[in-house]
């Protein structure tokens, strides 16, 4: 079998002995309509509402959106126009919390006889992919075509991030539970789990827990940056090649975050929507770097505050990985559905670009066998038909590219630059 | 605090720098260097000092008229000067080493667009311009330790001498005991140079094991004789140019099977100009015959992308 390329990042994991803590409610919270991928959704609430944990409070009738929900008691004290840190427009609901935490008593667990209802519930419990996409995990758990095989991706590649693994620390039979329900709902005899070998307890953990279960198996991934990325994981644990324009599921594969299988178990158990979420706090302004279960729509300030973070040293606010997290524009941003980790970095020195050297070093990484280097020089002189024969098009911005380069060319970014000029059919 | 830093992901990078590379270069030449001084005299290191010196000030030079950012810093004229030294007889005079650091820097480098953008090797052209401009200085070798003796005593590269090889001249030759460029002849401390950036990460061993490689069997099955077959890779610029020129990012193949092709068509060139050429060396014309090729190559030995659909939409 073919090795695909990647690079080994320093891990950087300071938080994996950290238990997780609960945040506190916060006295506010923002809760943007768009969260997820796909459709944004309207408010349901006005300002002046009084609003319950649990409580849906924006929706979309478009198939291809996922509903959000309140994770306080409180009112709605505004409905404001928001702009996420990816760019999109849409209404976010603020809500002042009362500190009460009374829950809604629309907060049951679902009835599920079938698979119609299933997804319907999963729709309903606002879940989306957890591991940063933000994919909506309705639609990925109803394909079209057969799956037999279930892929838990546990691989937490980027740097520092290790929310992950504390869930399979602190919640492993949520873990099995989850797998467990959507295979036998969705008919999937196979389930592999897929974790990084920088995890060694995880592994250790799993594999015991699955010693009698011949439907999960347990794989052990190279420590090798990105084996996290949809396509590099379905091959490295299945041998299966998802080709060019293909889903997973056109090849009978499921992928879903080890947290998000976790959360649908809890919700199947509880029916508590998905209103909290672990996240890692760490980078070098903060003092105390921390695992945190935070109620979604709490501000990133109150949480570097919880984290003796030095605030007025921050250069670089990322919400995710360093290798493919956002630049958060404003600290009083919140905690969304995707924050995964919030990384405060205060020393930040950013490199002049000079020319390519064609070192090829960035050949050499890119786990799709790009070319990255070409791809900058078709994207110069704007030849569409070079960069779609490059196939820029298949490019799932990993950053390898770019993180090699002697030169510092933002190459990942180039190749996103390249992909808009392409016209879509 | 000051304003939030926005910029696209990835947010880290890792800390090799174009001028850490070159450093690199400069570090696995040093042994080549020491080996020149060893065997012909300090006036090796005079030499180089004024192929860096003129190097780097007419890349300076260059920049500034074309008002462009100054380059000097990522040292990418220091190693070329140093090559350009290295491929020199330590009598050349002075004054036709700027005239090759000129063509280098001046012609080669900067008039294609600067770093990374020539398509020819700096100092293998540089070499050849001198080469055809200056025959006489440009192949006055000396004997190893020259300027030990009281006269200076002429000397011919080992290629241009005929007759039988035997083991003992192989040694010579791997030891760098002969005449021939400054830079060139010791094999041994090229290879300890090359086997560093190697180790390093810094270049691929497939150009120069394929370029050395081919040429030993095409000796080999030519002459039938092992003998003969080391001498030939050992004689001459083999060594530098498989390890330094052929491996050159601007101007070689950027996957391994271009660079395998690339060092092939290195050696095969090498053996035929040695064997059938008026001319009794042929690695550099070689290499800059495959520098023009490279485009092609690169046309030709693209990577397979994991999935994608063989190019149905052309």
């Amino acid at each position: 079998m073919k090795k695909l390329n990647g690079i080994k990042l320093k891990h950087r994991k300071n938080t994996e002995n950290c238990a997780t803590v609960d945040f506190p409610v916060p006295a506010e919270v923002i809760l943007p309509m768009s969260m997820h991928m796909g459709a944004p959704c309207q408010p349901l609430v006005k300002k002046g509402d009084t609003v319950l944990v649990g409580q849906k409070i924006g929706d979309c009738d478009a198939p291809f959106s996922v509903p959000v929900h309140s994770g306080v008691s409180g009112t709605i004290s505004d409905i404001i126009d928001y702009q996420t840190p990816m760019g999109a427009v849409c209404k976010a609901v603020k809500i002042q919390t009362d500190g009460n935490q009374t829950i809604s008593p629309d907060v049951k667990p679902p009835v599920i006889t079938d698979k119609d209802s299933f997804i319907k519930a999963v729709r309903e419990s606002g879940s989306c992919g957890l591991g940063g996409a933000g994919f909506p995990t309705h639609i990925k758990l109803n394909p079209k075509t057969p799956i037999d095989t279930l892929i838990i991706n546990a691989a937490e590649c980027e740097p520092y991030i290790t929310a992950d693994y504390r869930e399979m620390l602190e919640c492993p039979s949520d873990i099995i539970g989850g797998i467990n329900l959507v295979k036998s709902i969705l008919g999937i005899k196979q389930a592999k789990m897929a974790i990084e070998a920088n995890k060694p307890e995880a592994i250790k953990n799993f594999t015991e827990m699955a010693a009698n279960d011949d439907t999960i198996d347990i794989v052990t991934l190279p420590s090798v940056y990105p084996q996290g990325a949809e396509k590099v994981i379905i091959y490295n644990s299945t041998g299966r090649i998802v080709q060019e324009g293909q889903l997973p599921a056109d090849q009978g594969v499921i992928v879903m975050n080890v947290s998000t299988v976790a959360f649908l178990y809890r919700y199947m158990q509880t029916g508590m929507p998905l209103v909290t979420r672990r996240l890692t706090i760490d980078g070098n302004a903060v003092g105390e770097p921390k695992n945190v279960r935070a109620i979604i729509g709490t501000p990133f300030i109150e949480l570097l505050n919880f984290c003796k973070t030095d605030i007025d040293s921050i250069r670089k606010l990322i919400g995710g990985g360093p290798m493919m997290g956002m630049s958060v524009p404003d600290i009083n941003m919140p905690v969304v559905k995707t924050s995964n980790a919030l990384l405060a970095i205060k020393t930040y020195d950013e490199r002049k670009t000079s020319s390519c050297i064609r070192c090829g070093r960035c050949v050499n990484v890119c786990p799709l066998g790009l070319m990255p280097a070409e791809i900058d020089k078709a994207y110069r002189i704007r030849n569409i038909q070079e960069l779609k024969d490059l196939k820029v098009l298949m490019c799932m911005n990993c950053g390898s590219c770019t993180y090699v380069c002697p030169a510092n060319r933002k190459l990942a970014e180039t190749n996103q630059l390249a992909k808009a000029l392409i016209p879509r059919k | 605090m000051e304003k939030l830093i926005v910029s696209p992901s990835p947010h880290d990078e890792n800390y090799m720098k174009t001028s850490t590379i070159m450093l690199n270069v400069i570090i696995a030449l040093i042994p080549a260097l020491i080996a020149g001084c060893i065997y012909f005299g300090l006036r090796s290191l005079v030499l180089t000092g004024v192929c860096i010196g003129s190097c780097v000030l007419f890349e300076y030079i260059c920049r500034k008229m074309m008002k462009r950012e100054n380059t000097i810093a990522d040292l990418s004229a220091v190693v070329t000067g140093l090559i350009l030294a290295l491929n020199l007889p330590v009598t050349l005079p002075l004054w036709m080493a700027v005239i090759g650091s000129f063509v280098a820097i001046v012609i080669v480098k900067q008039l294609f667009g600067g770093i990374g953008q020539n398509f020819a090797n700096p100092a293998i052209t540089a070499r050849i311009v001198l080469m055809v401009s200056f025959p006489a200085a440009m192949t006055n070798w000396v004997a190893p330790y020259w300027y030990k003796a009281a006269d200076a005593v002429s000397c011919a590269t080992p290629l241009v001498l005929t007759g039988t090889t035997d083991e003992a001249r192989n040694i010579d030759l791997f030891l760098g005991n002969c005449g021939g460029c400054l830079g060139e002849t010791c094999a041994l401390a090229l290879l300890i140079g090359g086997l560093y950036l190697a180790a390093r990460k810094i270049i691929s061993l497939a150009a120069p094991v394929s370029f050395i490689g081919i040429l030993f069997l095409l000796s080999l099955f030519y002459y039938d004789s092992v003998d003969y077959a080391l001498y030939q890779i050992l004689a001459g610029g083999v060594f530098l140019g498989a390890f330094f020129m052929a491996t050159d990012y601007a101007t070689t193949p950027i996957t391994t099977k271009g660079k395998i092709v690339f060092g092939l068509g290195c050696g095969i060139i090498t053996f035929i100009i040695r064997q059938f050429g008026s001319y009794p060396e042929g690695v550099s014309y070689s290499i800059l015959l495959m520098n023009v090729l490279t485009p092609y190559i690169e046309q030709l030995t693209r990577t397979k992308v994991f999935g994608a659909k063989e190019a149905a939409e052309k």
